[in-house]
């Protein structure tokens, strides 16, 4: 747990004077109702003794200062720490942003089935409560604690210890019990959440074919027995889970109790002028703000600590693929591109995705790949693109291994545009710049023009600062694929791979698409990648994966 | 923003017990604290006028019982309110479980499976939150302050005038500048989850932007966003987080004027030292529940989002009509009549089928052409009565199926989507889905005849293979022929395939269609694909063009 926690900050970094400044801030607000409730405790007590008036004149102004200082101090607390969380928020973003660059798309293939990817920015978000509502609240108590014992102390040794004794235990040991059993009714439930996660999931996205089966009732069956299982567990577990804030009021009321029997001992004694005893005690019951709000931290620390651990497993990941440290100069068109008996495997996968494949791409040459799902057809692009680097054989440009040219020129000479690329929820016309920041937009237009699609875009009311929404569901099939290739184009390399890019469209739409697409690429070397018919009759030659 | 879901009270068994509950053990809270303020001042009060301490013992005994019965009504209330949170949640669940696969089986609002089973499983912790941690903090709000200014009312009417002007102040300026920031801070929500997206939204465009060389200006991008975004929500945040503060300030003024004034009184020999101290050890405990409502303002929020996006799942009209009371006659005896049938999804305007007609005569096989999204799968879902036509009606004969009993009905069909879902179970499980308890010979021969036979047997424990979440999985060919097994077994009249050999590769594309062939002799076939292979075998084929069957060309029967 220390070693996830030390990881973290140091991918979080320390903002160690606003973390400072915080903390501060909320001992502060701690520290002023210590005082106001103290500083009551004694204009109250020392009022019994019927002084002239005027001699409470200071403890009144002290009254008062606490009683109004501290909406001061917990607004400036608040802002202070929210405006960390969000700073800690940005960098965090930025640096784990800087951490994975390198790993996409090989080490993240992984991930981007299902929602994992997502769940992963959550985990990142999740993050920035770490210092927020995880690491502040002890700070704070530690600070507050500390100064409200000295002050105890500094009135009678004796109440110091039996506060500090009381704060020990209410801020240390209660939490630590509730996270341990709080902990372990997790841990008890996850399987029978799982399960009943995945019969409902499982009844909900069948039930076409349940309903149609027949079956239906038997599924909602298995989804109430898992349900049952999981409340009976649940509600057990429920009487240790809520242990904590109850313990603490207890801790607290044994507190304040042996504070008092030590300042009524004390002051019996005449080791304590009497007029203290009332301000210790109020004193230490005030203290214990410093430590309530610990059982929650702890919860969401842990919370927190899970998230943290999914992020690191990810960060540590090395990146298999670097820039060779004497790189050759970029290649020169015209060019001949190959994969010489190419073995090449993913990392955390056992079998290689392709085994010994050999493809030859003369310049300006047109050729199909084909071959069923699952054959490694994209693995080919991957490798050409140097996102992965081949176990054995090898890629060439001009001749050259791919892993003598810097990363950036592989990239330069080969462009992509096919099913996997991703269209930003930005404008069309953000989405082809992409290739090319600088281009204009006579040059944007223009490749939309070979990628036929600019009459269509011509008609948006927005034209090319249409938004595509959320991965480009705005737009139909075919028409993302055609802003794909458009910002293929633009990027100008004189390699263009086609990665499927007529999955899941109609065949009429298809045709279309693939002759579009050969005209548009012009004298270029095309790799067309596909498990489909159309557009094989176009290429000079067709390879069988 | 309202404490009470109505609806809860209205829907749920474990709501109203939690209450009386709550409010029992509110009441008792109260009591407790009471006597420790009551006990704490008099051992001051008596300890400052001399008395030995040994006389004070059972009041010291008395203040620790009523701090640890305080303490265990806390605790009780927090184990009723995480037990009720299950309960009600495992209520709501169960019902909207049954709801969607009854009466909503499509899904057709949109409304994924993964997005409900979310909800309502980890939606725990936030309902939790809120009926633990929230609903008990309302309770106390409404019973603490009330007892406590009762009984300081009894000790100096003072500083209960005190209390009673300063009190209100807290949930009126709570709810007034609440009231004035809810808009910004929803805004400010909303932008947040936006910020979120676009981080997503990078993370899953990576390979784009290293294929383009464009990965490492990213970085300062999503940097700036940040920024831009915490410099806006500061700026609200200035003026939301007032309102905390203004409920801060009366209630810390409220117990600096109780003591100033106490203080006074007590110089001038108007009050007690027991009453004046008993007076301050309280006025904190009658604002205490009202910081507590601001500080778990987020529990209550993100409980009641929970409960009401199950409400809302709960509401949703249905999307199949409820069965009628007639029986359907069978397809292999009478024909099947789409009648001038109309269907547009909830919230989209343009229908899907408008005014389809299509016949499909018994022992026929008719194959639906179509673009994608043209409403070829609608077509099948009607068929099967998982939607209920707009306007027009299938007849089966002179029946209209709308008045049919739907799952009699549905024992005359088979259908074999076009990704057959692979339930948890055995392989033989999956095939025997709509016949339970058919014998394993039956379920061999019906694998044998969807060409599935070869591939089970190769399976590590054949037949009996788990499959499922997390278990073994199958390819998209393997599936499908999962999938015409089943139909195979189930032996209907009718056999609806949708898209049979869509994206499957050359080899398992002709032991489907093989299988195919062979469901083909004596029963009625609807086959939709949008790709040309199997609608050669088919004695008619529709084309479904702007919802609705324009051409149909007979063909030579092979």
């Amino acid at each position: 747990m220390s070693g996830t926690l030390l990881a973290l900050v140091r991918l979080i970094g320390v903002p160690r004077r606003r973390l400072g400044a915080t903390a501060t801030l909320g001992a502060l607000t701690v520290l002023f109702g210590v005082g106001l409730m103290a500083t009551s405790g004694y204009l109250i007590s020392r009022a019994a003794e019927h002084p002239p008036i005027l001699s409470l004149m200071v403890t009144i102004v002290a009254v008062q200062f606490f009683g109004l200082g501290r909406p001061v101090v917990r607004y400036l607390e608040r802002l202070a720490s929210h405006d960390m969380a969000l700073r800690v928020l940005g960098s965090l973003r930025a640096r784990f942003y800087a951490r994975i660059e390198p790993l996409a798309p090989a080490e993240l293939a992984s991930y981007r089935q299902g929602d994992l990817l997502s769940r992963m920015v959550a985990d990142v978000d999740a993050l920035q409560n770490l210092y927020l509502r995880g690491l502040l609240p002890p700070l704070v108590a530690v600070l507050a604690g500390a100064v409200s014992i000295g002050a105890a102390v500094a009135f009678l040794p004796a109440a110091g210890l039996v506060l500090a004794a009381g704060l020990l235990a209410g801020g240390v040991a209660v939490p630590a019990l509730a996270g341990v059993l709080g902990g372990r009714a997790g841990t008890r439930q996850a399987s029978a959440r799982g399960l009943l996660s995945a019969e409902l999931v499982e009844s909900l996205r069948g039930a076409p074919e349940l309903v149609a089966y027949g079956a239906e009732q038997a599924a909602l069956d298995r989804v109430r027995a898992a349900d049952s299982a999981l409340v009976k567990l649940a509600r057990r577990d429920a009487l240790a889970a809520g242990v904590g804030d109850g313990l603490g009021l207890a801790v607290t009321g044994v507190t304040v109790a042996g504070v008092l029997a030590v300042g009524v001992t004390a002051s019996a004694s005449g080791g304590l002028n009497r007029v203290l005893v009332a301000t210790l005690a109020l004193l230490a019951m005030a203290a214990f703000e410093a430590v309530t709000p610990l059982a929650a931290a702890a919860r969401e620390l842990s919370a927190t600590l899970a998230s943290g651990r999914r992020v690191l497993e990810l960060v540590d990941v090395e990146a298999t693929v670097r820039d060779p440290s004497d790189p050759v100069a970029a290649p020169v068109w015209p060019f001949a591109v190959t994969l010489d008996g190419v073995t090449a495997r993913y990392p955390s996968e056992p079998h290689p995705a392709i085994d010994g494949v050999s493809l030859r791409l003369d310049a300006g040459e047109r050729v199909a790949l084909v071959g069923p799902s699952g054959a490694g057809k994209t693995t080919v692009v991957n490798l050409l693109l140097r996102f992965v680097d081949p176990e054995r054989g090898r890629v060439t440009i001009a001749g050259r291994d791919l892993r003598d040219y810097r990363q950036d020129d592989v990239r330069r000479a080969i462009s992509v545009a096919g099913q996997d690329s991703h269209l930003f929820s930005a404008s069309i016309g953000d989405n082809v710049r992409l290739a090319r920041p600088d281009a204009s937009d006579d040059e944007v237009e223009d490749v939309l023009r070979r990628a036929q699609i600019l009459e269509w875009v011509r008609g948006l009311p927005n034209g090319l600062d249409t938004l595509v929404g959320e991965e480009g569901r705005e737009l139909s099939g075919g028409q993302r694929q055609r802003v794909v290739l458009a910002r293929a184009l633009l990027a100008g390399a004189p390699v263009l791979v086609l990665d499927e890019p007529t999955a899941h469209l109609d065949p009429e739409t298809a045709s279309e698409l693939v002759d579009d697409v050969f005209s548009a690429a012009g004298d270029r070397t095309v790799l067309l990648i596909t498990h489909r018919d159309e557009g094989l009759d176009l290429v000079d030659r067709v390879v069988t994966i | 923003m309202r404490a009470l879901d109505p609806r809860l009270l209205r829907r749920t068994k474990s709501v109203r017990p939690l209450l009386t509950v709550d409010c029992a053990l509110g009441v008792g809270t109260a009591v407790a604290v009471l006597v420790g303020a009551t006990m704490l001042a008099r051992i001051a009060a008596r300890a400052f006028d001399g008395a030995p301490i040994r006389t004070l013992w059972p009041d010291f005994a008395v203040l620790v019982v009523a701090f640890v019965v305080r303490g265990a009504f806390v605790w009780g209330m927090e184990v009723a309110g995480r037990r009720a949170a299950w309960s009600v949640l495992s209520e709501l669940r169960l019902a909207l479980a049954t709801q969607r696969v009854r009466t909503h089986p499509l899904a057709v609002d949109g409304v994924a499976g993964a997005e409900i089973t979310t909800v309502s499983v980890q939606g725990v912790e936030a309902l939790e939150g809120y009926f633990a941690r929230y609903l008990p903090q309302v309770v106390l709000a409404s019973i603490v302050p009330f007892l406590v200014i009762a009984w300081v009312a009894f000790l100096d009417v003072e500083a209960a005038v005190i209390m009673l002007v300063t009190l209100p102040l807290v949930p009126v300026f709570m709810w007034l500048i609440g009231s004035y920031t809810a808009d910004r801070t929803r805004a400010r929500w909303h932008a947040l989850r936006a910020l979120s997206g676009h981080f997503l939204d990078v993370v899953r465009g990576l390979p784009t932007l290293r294929a383009f060389g464009r990965a490492h200006d990213e970085a300062t991008v999503v940097a700036r966003v940040s920024d831009r975004y915490r410099q806006a929500t500061m700026e609200t945040l200035r003026l939301s987080f007032l309102s905390g503060s203004v409920l801060e300030l009366a209630a810390t003024l409220g117990v600096a004027l109780v003591a100033v004034t106490a203080g006074v009184r007590l110089v001038d020999g108007t009050l007690g030292l027991e009453a004046g101290l008993a007076v301050i050890v309280l006025a904190p405990e009658l604002y205490l529940p009202f910081r507590r409502l601001g500080a778990e303002y987020h529990a209550s929020a993100d409980g009641l989002a929970v409960a009401g996006r199950l409400f809302t799942l709960l509401d949703a009209p249905a999307a199949s009509s409820p069965s009628g009371p007639r029986l359907a006659p069978s397809p292999a005896r009478a024909a099947v009549r789409f009648d001038r049938v109309s269907f547009a999804y909830p919230g989209r305007p343009i229908p899907v089928l408008d005014e389809f007609e299509l016949e499909l005569s018994p022992g026929e096989s008719v194959a639906l052409v179509g673009e994608s999204g043209a409403g070829k799968s609608t077509v099948a879902s009607l068929l099967l009565g998982l939607l209920s036509p707009t306007s027009g009606a299938v007849m089966v004969g002179d029946t209209d199926l709308g008045d049919c009993r739907l799952e009699e009905w549905r024992r005359l069909l088979a259908w074999v989507p076009q990704h057959p879902t692979l339930f948890r179970g055995t392989v033989a499980d999956n095939i025997g889905l709509g016949n339970p308890d058919a014998d394993e010979e039956a379920v061999v021969m019906a694998a044998r005849l969807a060409g599935a036979d070869d591939f089970i047997r190769a399976l590590p424990d054949g037949y009996a293979t788990v499959l499922g979440d997390g278990e073994r999985s199958l390819s998209p060919g393997e599936r499908r022929r999962i999938g015409l097994a089943r139909a195979f077994l189930r032996d209907a009249p009718l056999v609806i395939l949708d898209e049979p050999t869509a994206d499957l590769d050359p080899a398992s594309v002709s032991i489907v269609a093989a299988a195919v062939r062979r469901l083909k002799t004596g029963r009625t076939i609807l086959v939709i694909a949008h790709r040309p292979e199997l609608v050669r075998d088919a004695d008619r084929v529709v084309r479904l063009i702007d919802g609705a069957a324009v051409s149909e060309e007979r063909r030579q029967v092979a």
